[in-house]
């Protein structure tokens, strides 16, 4: 009897089998080659050739990777705190008795998450174009500015604008993951610290928010690694140039630049361990604060 | 207590007759925020009706007359059906391929007490967290290898390893499927993957349908996958052809705007449709991530 269930549990290993092949090939074979490519010169058709650590040296004194790494950042922590912060007011509005149409804002909220970011990127292009942009129109037509401006020419605006889409796009995918969170805090709970005559906020603060933590944290590190790796809405909105003076131009369009449209593999690789070392330390550094505060809390 | 139920409503009633005017503004706030997220969707359908002309002159807030003239200019160098065609394809095939595979592992991790059980399954949820740029110049690489560069297979393939499918599913297996219900199959002479396959994958369909939204809408909007495996315009799916809208008709905005909003309308129907199931899933996914 014994013998015979431990041959079942044995079928275990060919039902995992298949999933682990794939993996092996298209998920870990890839990672280890870019990693040991990170290490060699290589052009995409003679064999790469070993060039030690001058790869990750070249990286360490690459200015443009640097700003790359600051345009993403600034890009997504604009992006990250409206988020993480409107999207949580919504939730704890939309979860309120006596707000009407709960499932239509919720729907419209939601809905620019799942539309293309590739469209969404050339649709905010075309609105802000310089000459027929309709956002130029709309200001002209009633009276805030005479000429059509030039939006595409300024840095700081276009990456605005880059967070502001992925603002658009992710508030209402959050605000969702937060109500999901909120109805797992009872309702009797909230409604008791009313009766005894606590404020709205002061339930928001007090009990709300300490009891969606492990909700925030999760959306923290997501974003992490999501947004350090922002590449669709920033490339279709500037036509893949990042421009103008590279201010829109992310780590994994530099990264993309190197390696598939100036053919240096090898450095390109680097540049994804780098950024990949980044997104390490933040999500480290995010974990750590979120568990000191706790720890404070109790003390 | 028939009596306390209608007190309770009678109250409530009174407690909705005495409008707060803090709760006019929320509901104002809330509806100029729907207007933010809808009004750029609203411009690109009605942008893409009108001429050059006509989107150069003004701010324009109804339909126009050159949807036609638009669509026949856009067909003349960008096939968006086939775009369309392609995306079905990579998407639907992605989707089966990630629903069976990761049903099968999960129904494997779960049910099955072979050594290194635990630990494979940790592994396996530890690939969630890898960025998937790092493996970017890597999976070039083993394309080349493989001669799938410029196939569809290349984007299809890598979908059988989806380690959140595996993680999804198991955690609907342990909650649901009791060891009996294998045990009884077994007694009744099925082999195990007939068991899986017969028994086990039905029991298994509201897991597999919400899952099964994510990995399609995760693989139609995929952009960087196939802007770097795939090279010829006919396999492109939507999100290049978009891409290339810009290339073609840099500044011709009626056509653009007409390619996108073809790219966008078949996701607001859908949408429209199933909005509820969609953000189910989502919600479902989130909780249980």
């Amino acid at each position: 009897m014994f013998s015979k269930t431990l041959q079942k549990d044995n079928y275990g290993y060919l039902f995992i089998a298949p999933f682990f092949i794939i993996f092996l090939v298209f998920g870990l074979y890839p990672i280890l080659y870019s990693f040991y490519l990170s290490f060699t010169d290589w052009d995409g058709f003679t064999t790469p050739a070993s060039v030690g650590l001058e790869n990750y040296l070249r990286l360490f004194g690459d200015f443009f990777f640097w700003k790359t790494l600051f345009n993403t950042l600034a890009i997504w922590i604009v992006s990250v705190i409206p988020q993480l912060t409107v999207s949580l007011v919504l939730a704890v509005v939309l979860h309120e008795k006596f707000v009407k149409g709960k499932s239509i804002f919720r729907a419209v909220f939601f809905f620019p998450n799942i539309v293309t970011a590739a469209s969404l990127g050339l649709l905010v292009a075309l609105i802000f174009s310089w000459q027929a942009g309709s956002f130029n129109q709309f200001l002209m037509g009633l009276g805030i500015i005479n000429d059509p401006v030039h939006w595409t020419d300024k840095p700081y605006f276009m990456r605005g604008l880059v967070s502001s889409i992925l603002f658009w796009q992710y508030f209402g995918y959050s605000m969702i993951i937060y109500i999901a969170g909120l109805q797992g805090i009872s309702r009797d709970l909230l409604e008791a610290a009313e009766i005894d005559g606590a404020s709205k906020v002061r339930v928001f603060f007090s009990i709300t928010l300490p009891l969606l933590k492990p909700i925030i944290l999760f959306q923290v590190v997501t974003s992490i690694i999501g947004g350090m790796q922002i590449f669709d809405q920033p490339y279709t909105l500037t036509n893949g140039s990042g421009q103008p003076d590279n201010a829109t131009l992310t780590s994994v369009m530099y990264l993309y630049d190197t390696a598939f449209t100036r053919y240096q593999y090898g450095y390109g690789s680097a540049i994804a361990f780098g950024l990949f070392i980044v997104i390490v330390i933040f999500s480290i550094l995010s974990f750590t604060m979120m568990n000191m505060r706790t720890k404070n809390e109790q003390n | 207590m028939s009596q306390v139920k209608t007190e309770t409503i009678q109250q409530e009633k009174k407690i909705a007759k005495k409008v707060k005017p803090s709760h006019i503004i929320i509901h104002i706030l809330l509806i100029l925020l729907a207007l933010i997220c809808i009004v750029p969707f609203y411009i690109m359908i009605v942008y893409g009706t009108h001429t050059n002309a006509d989107i150069a002159s003004k701010f324009i807030i109804l339909p126009g007359q050159a949807l036609a003239d638009n669509y026949q200019y856009m067909t003349e160098n960008i096939n968006i059906w086939r775009g369309f065609l392609n995306s079905f394809i990579i998407a639907g095939c992605s989707t089966a391929l990630t629903l069976y595979f990761g049903a099968l592992n999960a129904y494997g991790f779960a049910k099955y007490k072979f050594r290194g059980n635990k630990v494979l399954f940790w592994f396996v949820l530890a690939t969630m967290m890898v960025p998937q740029q790092l493996g970017l110049v890597g999976t070039f690489r083993i394309m080349y290898m493989l001669n799938l560069l410029d196939t569809h297979l290349a984007l299809i393939l890598p979908a059988a390893a989806n380690a959140f499918a595996v993680f999804f599913v198991k955690q609907f297996i342990d909650g649901t499927i009791p060891n009996e219900v294998i045990e009884s199959a077994r007694v009744d002479g099925a082999g195990e993957f007939k068991t899986f396959n017969r028994i086990i994958l039905p029991m298994l369909a509201p897991a597999l349908a919400a899952l099964g939204i994510f990995a399609f809408i995760g693989s139609w909007n995929n952009f960087i996958g196939p802007l770097v495996l795939l090279f010829s315009n006919e396999k492109y799916p939507l999100p290049l052809l978009v891409q290339l809208l810009q290339g073609y008709y840099g500044t011709n905005y009626g056509v653009q705007y007409l390619g996108v909003a073809l790219s966008v309308l078949p996701i607001i129907i859908v949408f429209a449709i199933f909005s509820k199931r969609i953000i189910g899933s989502v919600a479902i996914g989130a909780v249980k991530g």
